[in-house]
């Protein structure tokens, strides 16, 4: 197994309050891992660790071997390292087509240069982002929405235009932070078909945080459980599901 | 009508050109805000240290302007831009960058804003003393004087050379402004930033340089705005007295964090300020004879007499608070 994410002995306080301990995970190329845990695990700390919202205390985080652990979020995404949100985030004053589009890298636009000029260069390329936010929106179902404002989308609607932000880049790894919270059963059907095809077709590694445990199921191998800030376990999703130290740790009790 | 072309002078004239100077000076302040998310105190001072930069420029240098045939405060005031915009840049770098880094309330750094006034307040008198001066240092300053085609008008309509500048200047800043915003993916990327400043970063959009980005156009724009001021008055260090409560009331005004609201906020307060200073008199002196006998008017008409100007923002400042929080225009977002 090659790692793409590898996070080594990370550490990372809050105050007096100890949240990830030591904590070392790897993550396959080409997988979709599923990452549970009861709450204030440290799931979400972890993930912030890795997209770089925060910084950890001590240890590394690694992306296909290079050490990563000073970067920016935005240095991170320019690498191939996107994420979602817990909570659906977007630029509500934009249409949701508009949010899609401020997501592709390296536009000519960037400078200010290009933008004052070549203005010709910087439309040619505006218009193949266009096209292909338009084929995103309609991939996850929004193209009837395209141009409401994101602000006005309801919240599962805005988790599905997170997932689409992660189509529109040629990403290598993209964290999902409870993607399927809030979303009803029959569009999280097409979201995990979705993500699968992302997997399969676009060769997309996934890190998954659920807690809906069918998801997890459906669609993570292996997975990975937290507890109190490290690994309590990793595996295939039947044995985590009848280790009775996850049983414990998640229920506050025996199976039995 | 020449009462009406002593309104047209003192109230639309004079209201335009502080309106156009509050405008500019307001974008920068609500810029700051949406993408820093906080008050910035020491921006009229910017606005004073750009003058200061084409006072200095154009006393090194007073004959450039003659050779082209337009005042050399214009040809320096580029310049000047380049370097207010360094300092404002190189004072986020020095002061208000590591207290971002420490994620400090905005309040802390409104209070940092302050220190940076005081600062600037310093060495812009170290470098041009107390007094006033003229920007004009070599050349004249070109008065028009457009007389109305009526007969019994015997007032013309005054202009002087550097509020038509003003008035043009400000003009190209706002379209280019809009175009930037609107057009352009860095300035869409300032948008979204103000919008959502951590799904910006997590889209790929590198916060740090929008911070610069807003530095270098706030600081462009108070030389621009600095400079015009001083232009049609005179260069004073503490211009930034006058200029303060003015640009917040504006940009408070418009909603703070909403540019087109500042520009609509600081021609809302200039006017205000001019209506507010002119002498009614003036307008109702024809109309004397058909008043009743027994209403003998004042002389002086006006709300407040000019040395009170600055009470007019502070009103509407405290009137906007106090009905319209959220300013004329809803603000936040850019």
């Amino acid at each position: 197994m090659t790692p793409i994410i590898e996070v080594q002995q990370v550490n990372k306080a809050f105050g007096g309050l100890r949240v990830i301990n030591d904590c070392s995970i790897q993550v396959a190329k080409g997988s979709i891992t599923g990452m549970i845990g009861p709450n204030g695990a440290g799931k979400s700390t972890l993930f912030n660790l890795i997209a770089g919202a925060l910084m950890p205390d001590s240890g590394r985080v690694l992306l296909e071997g290079e050490d990563i652990t000073a970067l920016s979020p935005d240095a991170r995404f320019h690498k191939g390292l996107l994420r979602t949100f817990q909570i659906a985030h977007e630029f509500s004053h934009m249409s949701a087509l508009e949010n899609l589009m401020m997501v592709p890298p390296d536009q000519p636009g960037e400078t200010l240069f290009t933008t004052w000029f070549k203005p010709g260069r910087v439309r040619a390329h505006d218009a193949e982002v266009r096209r292909r936010a338009l084929e995103v929106i309609d991939f996850i179902g929004l193209y009837h929405v395209r141009n409401e404002l994101a602000g006005n989308l309801s919240g599962g609607q805005k988790k599905l235009l997170e997932l689409g932000r992660t189509m529109m880049t040629d990403a290598k790894v993209v964290l999902l932070d409870e993607i399927a919270a809030g979303v009803n059963r029959t569009l999280l059907g097409d979201l995990i078909g979705n993500i699968k095809r992302l997997n399969q077709e676009m060769g997309y590694t996934f890190l998954v945080i659920e807690h809906d445990m069918d998801m997890i199921a459906q669609l993570c191998d292996p997975v990975i459980v937290l507890a109190q800030g490290s690994v309590m376990m990793e595996g295939h999703i039947d044995d985590v599901q009848n280790n009775p130290e996850v049983i414990e740790a998640y229920f506050g009790g025996s199976a039995a | 009508m020449n009462e009406l072309v002593f309104f047209i002078n003192n109230v639309v004239v004079a209201g335009s050109v502080s309106g156009s100077i509050y405008a500019i000076g307001a974008v920068g302040v609500t810029l700051i805000f949406s993408i820093m998310r906080f008050a910035h105190f020491a921006h009229a001072d910017v606005m004073t240290f750009g003058a200061l930069m084409v006072l200095l420029l154009s006393t090194a240098f007073p004959a450039a302007g003659a050779s082209i045939g337009i005042p050399t405060a214009l040809i320096m005031l580029p310049l000047a831009m380049v370097l207010t915009a360094a300092l404002a840049v190189g004072i986020d770098k020095v002061f208000y960058k590591p207290l971002r880094a420490h994620g400090v309330k905005p309040i802390v750094m409104v209070i940092g804003s302050l220190g940076v006034t005081l600062i600037l307040q310093g060495l812009i008198r170290l470098f041009a003393g107390t007094g006033g001066q003229s920007l004009y240092v070599d050349d004249r300053k070109e008065i028009f004087r457009l007389a109305l085609p009526f007969e019994d008008v015997r007032v013309p309509v005054v202009i002087t050379e550097p509020q038509l500048y003003l008035f043009v200047i400000t003009l190209v800043a706002v379209i280019a402004l809009h175009l930037f915003l609107n057009r352009s993916r860095l300035g869409k990327a300032m948008r979204a930033m103000s919008d959502n400043p951590e799904l910006a970063q997590a889209s790929g959009i590198n916060t740090n340089l929008i911070v610069a980005v807003t530095w270098v156009i706030a600081g462009g724009l108070a030389a621009i705005a600095g400079t015009l001021l001083s232009l049609d008055v005179t260069f004073k260090p503490d211009l930034s007295f006058f200029l303060l409560l003015p640009i917040f009331a504006a940009a408070i005004v418009g909603g703070v964090g909403h540019p087109y609201g500042a520009i609509a906020g600081g021609f809302v307060v200039g006017f205000a300020e001019s209506l507010a200073v002119f002498n009614w008199n003036i307008l109702l002196r024809p109309f004397r004879d058909s008043f009743p006998a027994w209403l003998e008017l004042p002389t002086d008409l006006a709300f407040v007499s000019t040395e009170y100007k600055i009470v007019v923002p502070f009103f509407i400042l405290v009137a906007i608070l106090i009905w319209r929080p959220t300013g004329l225009f809803k603000g936040k977002v850019i």
